[in-house]
């Protein structure tokens, strides 16, 4: 009997929280779609610049399933494959192959060269190795190298966010927020003393992360550690001050575990840690709104490509741009706790 | 005791309630109250749970807003921010950072209110030995007692000497002496000009305010010092005039 009284008090209890019901309900299918769309689209068609190449090669490149761009000279296609524009250039000097791979993907990478392969061989010129060179990376780039970098904002993303959720919400259920709001604290203030109180957590964990990625575990590594960092922290930021807001939609820590599900899995799957490439363009799109898209671009443009802060500057500016407007949004939503 | 009201001889108004009505959605919480209270004075709200004392309290410190009606602190019209330096407060539900010892939990409101240095730590033994836990505070309040916490929430509203205290509930949990002996230093600060307002269920605390505030289903039903309440109703007790005042109409 009591254990029926049990049962039935948590169904009651259950039905009366209707996000927990949607929680188990929904949130799979939404995960379940995304996937969907992840994974089942055509395979990557890679973009290949040639020059110098026979056309019944370039005829034989086609059919084999490349989208190819034929150039005047080497220097045109190089410059579409540090743009992005190309996965590899392929070119005929000195009546021996040559491929030059973007070489940030191991998958592409591995995509271009089977590719590569069968147009040659159906050539019959198939004894003839093409010579392979890499524009960034390495040839054993393996796929964590790849993924790490995502790996490493995910992280710091992730956990930042929990922690920053928990902690605002404890705070307000704990009553010490209306204690807070009862003294002269400006909410502003209370929003800022949040924002340093953790961002100093938050800086020792993304370089804790990043270090013990990088030294620990090998990752690739061609850009400035500086750079990750700050990319790192302002991800950081970003996820404490998303936390925080969202916090003031949760009334317990379970309801704070449900945004997991809404708020971060769909950033995974927009973070580049899978090609969206043959994803729908207008799904495509959705990735401008996530904050992680941004953090896992720059962190791998700088740590795979090498690339310095300029190159990184609308990623490091739409950080920024999260973490302020989400912080305003924290300090408007604390009027629901008090008036002034 | 209903002289001692006079005694104090201020009569300068230190807040001042009009016809303040808050509704949440479509209930009515508190319903067209007015109430004026003086310098020096100790205010009893009493009532039974969810008559809207604590909705009150939150409207006075500036926590909530009236949705209609005007609440005036010090003369200046609530909510406002700066009005609440002027003002102790110790919530219902003890509001302390657990993991925090006493003495942490203390100087970050004492920050909170501008205090610092040495002026924060003598206000801290001083608030600290009028609650009788000075040989606790560098405990962790997860080792407190539930009396100790309301003791040491106590202890942070008297913190930066405010002019006007407001206590929701301060003595629930708290044993007959130490009680006691709070009840007698709330009296000694009164005596010294401070204005306190407090709300309680416990009738013989009804009896020790200056003036009793009846509070019923959001209505102030009556306001006046417990002798001439209980005049008024023809009972002996505060309990009995208490049923009698407010609860007639209701039951």
């Amino acid at each position: 009997m009591r254990i029926r009284a049990l049962a039935v008090r948590i169904m009651q209890q259950f039905v009366r929280d209707k996000r927990s019901l949607a929680l188990i309900f929904l949130a799979p299918l939404l995960v379940l779609t995304l996937m969907y769309f992840v994974f089942n689209g055509q395979a990557a068609e890679p973009d290949v610049g040639v020059t110098g190449l026979p056309p019944s090669i370039v005829a034989k490149l086609e059919s084999a399933g490349a989208n190819v761009t034929v150039y005047d000279n080497r220097e045109a296609g190089m410059e579409g494959l540090r743009d992005g524009e190309l996965d590899a250039v392929l070119e005929m000097a000195g009546g021996s192959p040559s491929i030059l791979l973007e070489g940030s993907d191991p998958a592409v990478n591995q995509g271009v060269q089977m590719i590569v392969q069968r147009a040659m061989g159906q050539t019959g010129g198939g004894g003839v190795q093409p010579d392979i060179t890499y524009l960034h990376g390495k040839a054993n780039l393996t796929s964590f190298d790849s993924f790490g970098p995502v790996l490493v904002g995910f992280f710091s993303f992730f956990f930042v966010f929990l922690l920053a959720g928990v902690s605002f919400l404890r705070e307000r259920t704990t009553g010490t927020l209306e204690r807070l709001l009862a003294t002269p604290v400006r909410r502003g203030e209370v929003v800022a003393g949040y924002l340093s109180g953790f961002g100093l957590f938050t800086l020792l964990q993304a370089a804790l992360i990043a270090g013990y990625a990088i030294y620990v575990l090998g990752l690739y590594m061609d850009g400035s550690i500086w750079l990750v960092l700050l990319i790192n922290l302002l991800l950081s930021l970003t996820a404490l001050t998303l936390g925080t807001l969202l916090s003031s939609f949760a009334s317990t820590e379970f309801q704070i575990i449900q945004f997991i599900p809404i708020v971060i899995v769909p950033q995974v799957f927009f973070s580049g840690l899978f090609s969206l490439e043959t994803m729908n363009p207008w799904l495509q799109k959705l990735s401008f709104f996530m904050p992680l898209y941004y953090g896992a671009d720059a962190l791998r443009g700088t740590m795979i490509r090498g690339e310095g802060l300029s190159d990184n500057t609308v990623n490091v500016l739409v950080l920024l741009g999260f973490s302020i407007v989400f912080a305003l949004l924290n300090v408007a939503a604390l009027k629901k706790q008090r008036s002034i | 005791m209903a002289t001692s009201v006079k005694v104090s001889g201020a009569s300068e108004t230190v807040l001042a309630i009009d016809s303040v009505t808050r509704a949440f959605g479509s209930r009515t919480i508190l319903n067209g109250i007015s109430l004026d209270v003086r310098k020096g004075e100790l205010l009893g709200l009493l009532g039974p749970s969810g008559s809207g004392k604590t909705t009150l309290i939150k409207l006075i410190t500036g926590i909530d807003r009236a949705d209609r009606g005007d609440i005036r602190l010090f003369g200046e019209r609530m909510p406002k921010l700066a009005m609440l330096n002027r003002i102790g407060y110790m919530a219902q539900s003890d509001a302390l950072y657990n993991e925090l010892s006493a003495k942490q939990n203390l100087q970050f409101f004492g920050k909170l209110y501008d205090l610092n240095g040495a002026r924060l730590e003598s206000r801290i033994q001083a608030a600290m030995s009028m609650v009788d836990l000075l040989n606790h505070l560098d405990k962790p309040v997860a080792a407190y007692s539930g009396g100790m916490k309301r003791r040491l929430s106590l202890a942070i509203a008297l913190l930066h000497e405010p002019e006007l205290l407001i206590l929701d509930e301060p003595t629930v949990g708290i044993d007959p002496v130490l009680r006691l002996a709070i009840w007698q230093e709330l009296l000694a600060m009164r005596d010294k000009g401070t204005t306190i307002i407090l709300t309680t269920h416990v009738m013989d605390e009804a009896d020790r305010c200056d003036r009793i505030g009846l509070i019923r289903e959001g209505r102030l039903t009556a306001v006046d010092t417990p002798e001439a309440l209980k005049r008024m109703s023809g009972k002996a007790t505060i309990e009995e005039a208490f049923i009698a005042l407010g609860g007639g109409a209701g039951q």
